[in-house]
């Protein structure tokens, strides 16, 4: 028999191309989507929180969705309240979301919070679901470097994914025509804290300085690949609670994180 | 007795010719609704035979003599044995004329025969191999039985052995040549192959015209199919057009992809389309199979999904759109067309075109190139040259139509040497700059209907803004679908290739150009070009003025081959044994040429693609602009004279 297929539900987002910054699926949210359409198949429901009018929704139900639910809000509404009242009734099992909006603040705080909120456990950085078996799930999720590490989660969680999940799947101008955005209304919330706060261009992150002595091809492709080597630090283990703190504010303290 | 046995064998034959015909229509008819002159194209039809038809049948001399005896002779022979044997008219001019016929059709099968005494690879066996036996068995036999009638023996020579042995003859040929014909044996291709010239669905190709660009999708109905899923979504005059191929291997002996060991085969293709028509396995095919496919283990039927059943999918992304096919089929069958319209369902439908293929139409959508560079960055190729923007001048003479090309760094230099020729010829011309978008060219031969009307329609709607005489492109892609496939969608404009535009500009007198001094060189003809717009004279005229003695290669003109670049195949990057523009670079070098001369960026990156050493590849733009001249004194004078006028 075939057991039930997960009840898997995907959040997803408008996003921006990084060239030309027009509207698009996100790459991440739609990587999401694809995960959810390999564990439950057609039976993923894939939700949104935002404008129902915008065409590049679209480009998620042309992956093969014949719908697409779509909380409307007005842009720069907060968006967590609404999902979290939605997603608490929803049974969903596994909801499924991109690791950052593109558009947007962007801050990538959304599936904390809202896994906060729910009161569930987050994954994040899920590459893969391995099986589930009696309300736990075994999965894999993606660390640095390509290391997978394989994780026992209970049912219901929320997993964030990255770069690291399978990529989706083209988006076909056939089922994206033919897919239902299905709009609900919901009640309207401010986002205080976007509406006060002002944005600024962002500046590229400073790169720490790699200088690469190699002189053989050979080396400077170890060079390339090889872990950042701190050199510092140390491994403490079987310490209590407290020590193990008292290091990391230790540690904070030094590298000036916090004064 | 033979009196009485050959009416009946004949009706008897024309009967089952008949009920046949029916079948075979109706099953056509389960295509799709084609807007088709139904009597005007059956008037048209017996000059687009002898003329359009033969047109292409008698660039092999062979053939088209042994076929104009043959069928010429046939014809003949079956209207006269009708009525002579048929109605019983024995009148002796009569008899002598049906004897004549039987001759000349003999004559000819026997040519048929020798043919196939060793049949080249091109040509399907299994019962082809049948016919010239047939053909010699017909004539021969009305040919006997036709002597009393003219008479030469008497009417009761040879007694009721020889009567016997001409109706066993007499049976053989009518059942292959009558209603072999309507029954699925190898002369069906002359009935459908009729009813196909007819009903063509490029009925401009006929009396010299082209026609070449793809026929645009109705995408404003949502219940209107996305390209073809199963046999029965194609028109009903392509499925006939499939039926009407005689199995020559012609389209086979010319395709890249077939050649290169990719799992092409366009004969193939059409049977496959065949078989889908009527249903069941391509076990029978007795031709070359697929490159690595062998024949027996795909089955279809007309409602059943064409693609992996019938045809697997990297079999219709192995096409590089070339033409060739099309240009060397006697029969005059659209394979392009038929390649595209499942393409679209795979991409448009199903979402699965193959390796880069989603990610090209993805940088499409959302910048406008396929690369997908930023597109503020269109322009940045001529950062230096002070091109004139038309956003500012709103009209001008020559618009040129830079194409994705700017994004790259080998094309920039053929665009710059352009705009250097324009300049020295004072050319009043503009570029639409950061408001030109990809032409579509590829989305759509990628089965991306929906976004190649979507460029389009915006292409069309920023040069509706501007005025402009014609419109001049270094690529002839962009060249081909502005020319020839927005017209559809309500662009029409004047476009002429570079090429033809600089010929324009020496014959007129208005560049000063010295001689090439850089070796030998031969021509490369780019398929969208030459067999898409006919365009072969003007590259080799604009070489000639540089003093250029082109090397012409074994395949040039309307036979060029592919470079491998068109159709997309580049994205999709189906495997073969060999690559295209490696096979290419062979019949470059078999001419001993030192460069050989471009006209399109993607042949351009085709061939410099190939590995060293090997000839030098330049586009004809650079050859040009490398021999300009200062203007002299009084050339310059004149046209000052002519700007105060
Ligand atoms: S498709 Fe045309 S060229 Fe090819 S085998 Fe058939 S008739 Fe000949
Ligand atoms: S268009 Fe060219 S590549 Fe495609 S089937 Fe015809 S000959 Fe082969």
């Amino acid at each position: 028999m075939q057991p039930k297929p997960l009840n898997v539900l995907c959040l997803v987002s408008i996003g921006a191309h990084p060239t030309s910054g027009r509207a698009r699926r996100a790459e991440q949210d739609a990587r999401a989507v694809e995960l959810g359409l390999r564990l439950a198949g057609e039976q993923v429901q894939v939700l949104h929180a935002g404008n129902a009018e915008e065409e590049a929704l679209r480009a998620y139900l042309g992956m093969g969705l014949s719908e697409l639910s779509v909380l409307q809000q007005p842009d720069g509404a907060d968006a967590l309240p609404v999902l979290f009242d939605y997603l608490k009734d929803s049974g969903a099992q596994l909801v499924l979301t991109g690791s950052q909006a593109e558009t947007g603040e962007g801050s990538g705080m959304l599936p904390y919070l809202l896994a906060e909120q729910l009161g569930w456990p987050l994954v994040v950085g899920l590459a893969e679901v391995e099986k589930v078996e009696n309300g736990v799930a075994q999965v894999l999720q993606a660390l640095p470097r390509g290391q997978r590490r394989r994780l026992q989660v209970r049912l219901p969680f929320l997993a964030s994914v990255d770069n690291a999940a399978p990529v989706a799947r083209q988006s076909a101008f056939g089922p994206a025509r033919r897919g239902t955005l299905w709009t609900d209304e919901v009640h309207v919330l401010d986002d205080d804290l976007l509406s006060n706060a002002s944005f600024q261009p962002a500046r590229p992150r400073p790169k720490r300085l790699k200088v690469i002595k190699a002189k053989t091809g050979a080396e400077r492709m170890k060079a390339a690949t090889a872990k950042a080597a701190g050199g510092g630090g140390q491994v403490l283990k079987d310490v209590s609670a407290q020590e193990g703190a008292e290091a990391i504010f230790k540690l904070l303290l030094e590298e000036g994180v916090i004064r | 007795m033979l009196n009485t046995l050959l009416p009946i064998l004949l009706f008897a034959a024309l009967l089952l010719a008949v009920i046949g015909a029916g079948k075979r229509f109706f099953m056509w008819r389960r295509g799709r609704a084609a807007q088709v002159d139904w009597l005007g194209g059956l008037l048209a039809m017996p000059k687009r035979y002898m003329v359009d038809l033969h047109h292409v049948v008698a660039r092999d001399k062979y053939i088209a003599n042994t076929h104009v005896a043959t069928a010429g002779g046939f014809v003949l022979a079956a209207v006269l044995a009708i009525v002579v044997h048929g109605f019983g008219m024995h009148n002796r001019i009569l008899g002598v004329a049906l004897l004549g016929a039987c001759a000349l059709m003999f004559v000819g099968a026997l040519f048929v025969a020798k043919r196939r005494l060793k049949p080249p690879s091109r040509l399907s066996k299994g019962p082809w191999m049948r016919l010239p036996k047939s053909l010699l068995m017909f004539s021969a036999s009305f040919f006997i039985a036709t002597l009393p009638v003219a008479g030469i023996l008497p009417a009761d020579f040879g007694g009721w052995i020889l009567a016997l042995v001409l109706a066993i003859g007499v049976a053989w040929g009518v059942s292959e040549l009558f209603f072999g014909m309507t029954w699925g044996g190898p002369m069906k291709h002359a009935f459908a192959g009729a009813l196909h010239l007819a009903w063509h669905r490029r009925a401009e190709r006929f009396g010299g015209g082209r026609s070449t660009g793809l026929k645009a999708l109705d995408l404003s109905n949502p219940n209107a199919p996305l390209g073809v899923e199963k046999p029965t979504d194609f028109t009903w005059n392509q499925l006939l057009g499939f039926d009407a191929c005689v199995q020559c291997g012609k389209c086979e002996a010319a395709c890249p992809a077939f050649a290169a060991g990719q799992p092409l085969n366009p004969k193939k293709l059409i049977q496959d389309m065949v078989v889908g028509l009527a249903g069941g396995t391509d076990a029978k095919f007795a031709g070359s199979p697929y490159p690595g496919k062998p024949v027996g283990e795909h089955s279809g039927g007309p409602h059943q999904p064409i693609v992996n059943g019938l045809v697997d999918a990297d079999t219709l992304w192995s096409c590089t759109t070339c033409r060739a096919c099309v240009e060397e089929c006697p029969m005059m069958i659209e394979h392009v067309d038929a390649i595209v319209d499942m393409r679209r369902h795979l991409t448009l439908e199903k979402g699965a075109t193959p390796n880069k293929g989603a990610e090209v139409l993805d940088n499409l959508i959302a910048t406008d190139n396929p690369g997908g560079f930023n597109p503020g960055g269109r322009l940045n190729w001529a950062a230096d040259l002070n091109l004139t923007l038309l956003s500012d001048k709103k009209n001008c003479d020559v618009l040129f139509w830079v194409g994705d090309g700017a994004f790259d760094m080998r094309n920039q230099r053929t665009l710059r040497a352009f705009v250097n020729v324009l300049k020295a010829a004072n050319v009043d011309f503009a570029v639409l700059g950061l408001e030109e978008r990809d032409s579509g060219d590829v989305a759509r031969r990628l089965g991306d209907e929906a976004t190649f009307q979507s460029l389009a329609k915006r292409n069309i709607a920023t040069l509706g803004k501007y005025s402009f005489k014609r419109i001049v492109s270094c690529d002839p892609h962009s060249f081909h679908v502005l020319k020839n496939e927005y017209g559809a969608l309500g662009g029409n404009y004047e476009v002429l290739h570079h090429s033809t535009f600089i010929a324009e500009l020496i014959a007129a007198g208005k560049l000063n150009l010295g001689q090439h001094k850089g070796g030998s060189v031969t021509y490369h003809d780019p398929c969208y070009l030459g067999r898409y717009n006919g365009e072969y004279e003007a590259p080799r005229d604009v070489l000639r003025a540089l003093g250029i003695e082109v090397k012409e290669m074994q395949r040039s003109g309307f036979r060029s081959r592919c470079c491998g670049g068109g159709g997309g195949a580049p994205i999709t990057d189906i495997p073969g044994k060999q690559r295209i523009p490696d096979m290419r670079m062979v019949d470059i070098k078999e001419t001993g040429a030192e460069l050989v001369a471009v006209g399109c960026p993607q042949c351009t990156a085709m061939l410099e693609g190939v590995v060293e050493p090997r000839p030098q590849i330049k586009d004809i733009a650079e050859l040009v602009a490398d021999v300009l001249l200062e203007a002299p004194a009084a050339v310059a004078v004149k046209r000052v004279v002519e700007e105060v006028q």
